[in-house]
């Protein structure tokens, strides 16, 4: 059935027996309950070993039962490295163990633990370090002996969000602390939410025993939790993790594969502590575990946890473990306290009076492996002489459970990372956080309270704290009854070296005792290098249950007080969380342009450029230079449409305008007339080309300027910068996205607007290159710039957006007769340069000066200023170093080059190739580059290194290829 | 994350806002050395420093008070408080070569 080590019912809150499932694990099939995790479902069936070590590949089992450490990992389906004893059984999963070389049972890798001796700490430091040629090969084996889970590369894609949550205050943890805390604050009015990492409310209210009496916590459980969800302003998140605590109260929740990103006010902490160990030989043998972890066992799952069991422990919570272990049926072979004098309890008596022996000043010195060195089957029991040392004659106790009470660590991530600084208490031997800020809260064994009245009490003061804290009318202060008094259940030095080793003090690394003290020795002193050189915390657990042994360890290995006692820092996330979560969806934002559809329709292949979507070229892949040969001829002869809605749009009004633009921009522009167009180039601080575009005049105050596609953002914002700054009378506004804009270019371009356009005269005479008009085409309000980009008669017309496809329309219907067809971005980067007009940030780069890019005409220089004028004049005066100029290819039959392959004169590298392209209305390849200046004369040969490292001729040809004159234009 | 409080828009996500540098004079018919200084060199100082910042949603441009050292955002304000007065520039000397 499902185990012979399953208790009968009720015991199991979290299994339902009445729906059993079937799993697998290492290929053998288990029944289990649903509500079972894998690692509860092995141990009903009696499966100890769950895994072997990172290092020495010891066999490895149940530690925690939570999920904390990283003795249960395994491959559960696609999912490797997940916690056995988080994962919950499905029917059907194929879970295999992970990190042994034949079988699990049976690993040949395990022979490393009888070199340990020859495994120092830092070994991979030292032992690889030389000779450097061999280490790929080390690196190899290593890994392949020290790796965990194997990713299977054909896992499919997983889903994973995000979603918002905006709350006043987040409670971390559900246990009593929590749910009093939640309580209190959501009295107060606060919207609350409630975060627990486990698939029910109650925290050790769900396992732990509080008093002799059981069933204590359970009826206090019940009774908060109820009184929780019947708050309405308080919502639970169960099976979530709070992964850390970001600056402002913002929280990244993880819960399945969906990432919450929480906004708060305040936060109450209530996270609880890690249960540590006792550090004996052969501690981490399976069978060996935490008192807690054998509780979780028997009331979350119904899983007695062994047949006979010595429990150890250094605070009285062992003696309540010892009982529970009694009431499953456990036998109960003695009681091991570490304590030299502990006080007389009511759990105490209770075990007394259950006739359990109890050795008190002791400890166990070893743990007896069974045969093959596999499960505990015995402790050996000694006297503790003075701190960390016990006798070497020992008293030997059959067993095949070992439960310890070590102690606690408080869970205390999201305190540090709010601000608090962790100290060592000596006092309590346990670290304690200080300096918390106002909005943050700690309660319950956070905050080093364990005695389940004072830690509820404690949990409504915070609550109370938190609602005052966020500005809540909070009410009284609650009352405090509960004794105060009781000592925190730590113990100073649980930590017993022992002569043979294997004492092991963080399990994930395989580090012993030694190891930490040897780190020392070789001068790693601080707790973080300590870290780092023996790579103590670095485990997947993070230094969960080996944080405290190590900063004991650490403060007494270079000698200091125990005060002294230090953590590393505890960064998020606090617990597993997976690149999809941080990934999330995938999303591509691009724009679109009001007149996308009829690119669609029209059949144009899309691409990405800048933020926006744009038509490369019209008609199918298979064609593409046809297709774009066949645009660019279509411009040259007859009449071509290109949408340029993407191009920036900014209106610049007011009395400054006029003002603002000559300080802007590199031209002048005071006595700019009305109704003509300026071209605009902008430099930047540094005397480098910025951007580029058009300035229309439309009126002694009012500029409208376009930005390039990828500029228009960065230029609006540049602005508006500077006119914080100089206070000029004028208003800039981004119009970008609320006009579409087509240019119609060609020789017939002329005869399809007079089709279309009633109120402007058209004729060469009455509007000649360069000017400006409003007017209106096919009724649409719309603003016409002469402007000839491409180099052919041409109008730039700027429209609403929402008639961007109206006029597109328009336009085909009165150029249908003349052959219009539409060009995408490819013809016209043709058309350009045939042209020798540069794209800037294509032809230019993060350091190109209007000398080198040969504008030096767009510069007017006598204004008294222009942003980056000094720069420019500082670079103009120095000799230059670079300039762009026309090529042709000497030999057109040699390969042509590609944009950015290098210009060379030898091995010297003197510029690259910025645009290049075979020229259909010249028959021949033509580009732009770099040279050095005294390669740029007209006729002159240059190196280009293209692939393959082969050397071709470029020769300089002076700009325009096409139409010098500029007569076609102004047709 | 952390929230900073805009003068115009009230308290938003700081992944709104654009840092734009630290405050400083611009300069006016200055030598070249004090013209790179304004261009190439920040003062980064570890204390209260007063910087530029774009909220970009809005288009805003306004200046921040921060100490670097704390995180802590002392105070947000229109670039008004300032820049009072209207800014005019004289035209440079004449330049030699070099």
């Amino acid at each position: 059935m499902s185990g012979a080590y399953r208790l009968p019912g009720p015991a199991g809150l979290l299994i339902d027996r009445e729906t059993p499932v079937d799993f697998r694990f290492e290929g053998v099939r288990y029944a289990a309950f649903a509500g079972d995790t894998v690692a509860s479902a092995l141990a009903a069936h009696g499966v100890r070993t769950l895994s072997r070590s990172f290092k020495y590949h010891r066999p490895r089992g149940i530690l925690s039962m939570a999920g904390h450490d990283a003795n249960t990992l395994v491959t559960a389906g696609y999912m490797v490295n997940a916690r056995a004893e988080k994962v919950v059984v499905s029917a059907g999963l194929e879970v295999r163990a992970q990190n042994y070389v034949g079988s699990l049972e049976r690993d040949w890798a395990a022979l490393l633990g009888r070199l340990g001796r020859f495994l120092p700490v830092g070994f991979y430091y030292k032992a690889f370090y030389s000779p450097k040629f061999l280490w790929p090969y080390w690196e190899r084996l290593i890994r392949n002996l020290a790796g965990l889970g194997r990713v299977d590369l054909e896992t499919p894609q997983g889903y994973f969000d995000k979603e918002y949550l905006f709350h006043d205050l987040i409670v971390v943890g559900g246990g009593p602390a929590g749910l009093s805390a939640a309580l209190r604050a959501a009295k107060a009015g606060a919207e609350v939410v409630l975060v627990d990492e486990n698939p029910v409310l109650g925290g050790s209210l769900n396992y732990a025993r509080f008093g002799a009496e059981e069933g204590r916590a359970a009826k206090m459980r019940e009774k908060l939790v109820a009184e929780v969800e019947a708050q309405a302003n308080i919502r639970v998140m169960t099976s979530t993790f709070c992964q850390g605590w970001f600056i402002d109260n913002w929280f990244p929740l993880v819960r399945g594969n969906r990432l919450y990103k929480l906004r708060t006010k305040g936060a109450v902490v209530a996270t609880g502590s890690y249960e540590q160990a006792i550090v004996f030989r052969n501690n981490d043998l399976p069978g060996v575990m935490f008192g807690s972890a054998a509780q979780r066992l028997i009331k979350l799952y119904g899983v007695k946890p062994g047949e006979r069991a010595v429990v150890a422990t250094a605070a009285d919570d062992g003696y309540g473990v010892a009982l529970d272990l009694l009431e499953a049926g456990v036998e109960v072979a003695c009681v091991v306290d570490l304590r030299a004098d502990p006080p007389e309890t009511e759990r105490t008596r209770a075990l007394t009076h259950r006739h359990v022996p109890i050795l008190v000043n002791a400890t166990i010195r070893e743990a007896v492996p069974g045969p093959q060195g596999k499960n505990v089957s015995g402790a050996r029991i000694a006297k503790i002489t003075e701190e960390g040392r016990s006798t070497a004659e020992t008293d030997r106790f059959n067993c095949d459970l070992i439960a310890m009470v070590g102690g606690y660590h408080p869970q205390m991530s999201l305190l540090t990372q709010a601000g608090g600084r962790a100290r060592y208490d000596p006092e309590g031997a346990i670290f304690r956080v200080d300096d918390l800020p106002e909005s943050v809260v700690a309660a319950g064994s956070v905050n080093g309270s364990f005695a389940l009245d004072a830690v509820i009490e404690e949990g409504s003061v915070a609550g109370w704290k938190a609602a005052k804290a966020i500005g809540l009318e909070a009410g009284r202060k609650p009352i405090e009854k509960a004794d105060r008094k009781a000592p925190a259940p730590d113990y100073p030095w649980p930590i017993f070296p022992h002569p043979g080793g294997k004492d092991f003090v963080d399990f994930d690394e395989d580090l012993e005792v030694k190891d930490v003290l040897n780190a020392i020795a070789e001068g790693y002193e601080h707790i973080e290098l300590q870290k780092r050189f023996s790579t103590l915390g670095m485990g997947p657990s993070q230094g969960r249950h080996s944080h405290l042994p190590a900063a004991r360890l650490n403060a007494r290995g270079r000698g200091a007080l125990l005060d002294e006692a230090a953590i590393t820092t505890l960064r998020w996330p606090i617990s597993q969380i997976k690149i999809g979560h941080l990934a999330g969806r995938i999303f591509e934002p691009v724009r679109t342009t009001a007149i996308h559809h009829r690119h669609i329709e029209r059949g144009a292949k899309m691409m990405v450029a800048g933020p926006w979507l744009r038509p490369e070229y019209y008609g199918p892949p298979a064609t593409r230079t046809e297709n774009i040969r066949k645009e660019v001829l279509n411009v040259r002869n007859n009449v071509g449409v290109i949408d340029v809605s993407t191009l920036g749009g900014l209106e610049v009004q007011g009395p400054d305008a006029a003002e603002f633009m000559n300080r802007m921009y590199t031209f002048a522009y005071l006595k700019q007339p009305i109704g003509r167009s300026r071209y605009v180039m902008m430099t930047d601080l540094g005397g480098v080309v910025a951007d580029d575009g058009v300035t229309a005049r439309f009126h002694k105050d009012h500029y409208y300027v376009t930005a390039t596609t990828s500029g228009a953002d960065a230029v609006y914002q540049t602005m508006l910068w500077y006119n914080a700054q100089w206070r000029l009378k004028v208003n800039v506004i981004n119009v970008t996205a609320s006009h579409a804009a087509l240019n119609i270019a060609g020789p017939k371009s002329r005869e399809v607007l007079a089709k279309v356009c009633g109120d402007i005269d058209l004729s060469k005479e009455a509007y000649p290159y360069m000017d400006v008009r409003e007017g209106h085409i096919a009724d649409i309000p719309a603003r016409l710039l002469r402007i000839g980009f491409v180099g052919e008669l041409g109008y730039e017309i700027h429209v609403p957006s929402g008639e961007g496809e109206a006029l597109w329309d328009a336009l085909f219907e009165a150029g249908a007769e003349f052959g219009i067809m539409p060009f995408g971005i490819e013809a016209q980067r043709l058309l350009r340069l045939e042209k020798g007009h540069i794209i800037i940030s294509q032809d230019t780069d993060g350091l190109t000066t209007p000398q080198e890019a040969d504008m030096t005409w767009a510069i007017a220089k006598k204004k008294p200023f222009y942003v980056g004028r000094q720069s420019v004049d500082i670079q103009a005066a120095k000799p230059l170093k670079r300039k762009l100029i026309g090529f042709e290819l000497a030999n057109e039959k040699e390969p042509a080059p590609l944009e950015c392959h290098l210009t060379v004169r030898g091995e010297e590298i003197v510029g690259r190739v910025t645009s290049i392209g075979h020229s259909p209305t010249l028959g021949k390849t033509i580009g732009l580059a770099y040279v050095a200046p005294d390669q740029a004369e007209p006729g002159q040969l240059f190196e280009i290194k293209i692939e393959k490292g082969r050397i071709v001729k470029g020769r300089v040809v002076k700009l325009p290829f096409y139409d010098p004159d500029g007569a076609r234009q102004e047709l | 994350m952390k929230i900073m409080v805009c003068p115009l828009n009230g308290p938003r996500n700081i992944s709104e806002f654009i840092y734009g540098g630290e405050v400083k004079a611009h300069p006016d018919r200055g030598s070249d050395a004090e013209w790179a200084d304004y261009v190439f060199f920040e003062e980064n100082a570890a204390g209260v420093v007063r910087e530029w910042w774009y909220h970009a949603p809005t288009a805003y441009w306004f200046i921040a008070e921060r100490n670097t050292v704390t995180e802590e955002i002392i105070r947000t304000y229109d670039a008004k408080e300032l820049f009072k007065e209207r800014v005019d520039f004289a035209p440079p000397p004449e330049r030699g070569d070099g």
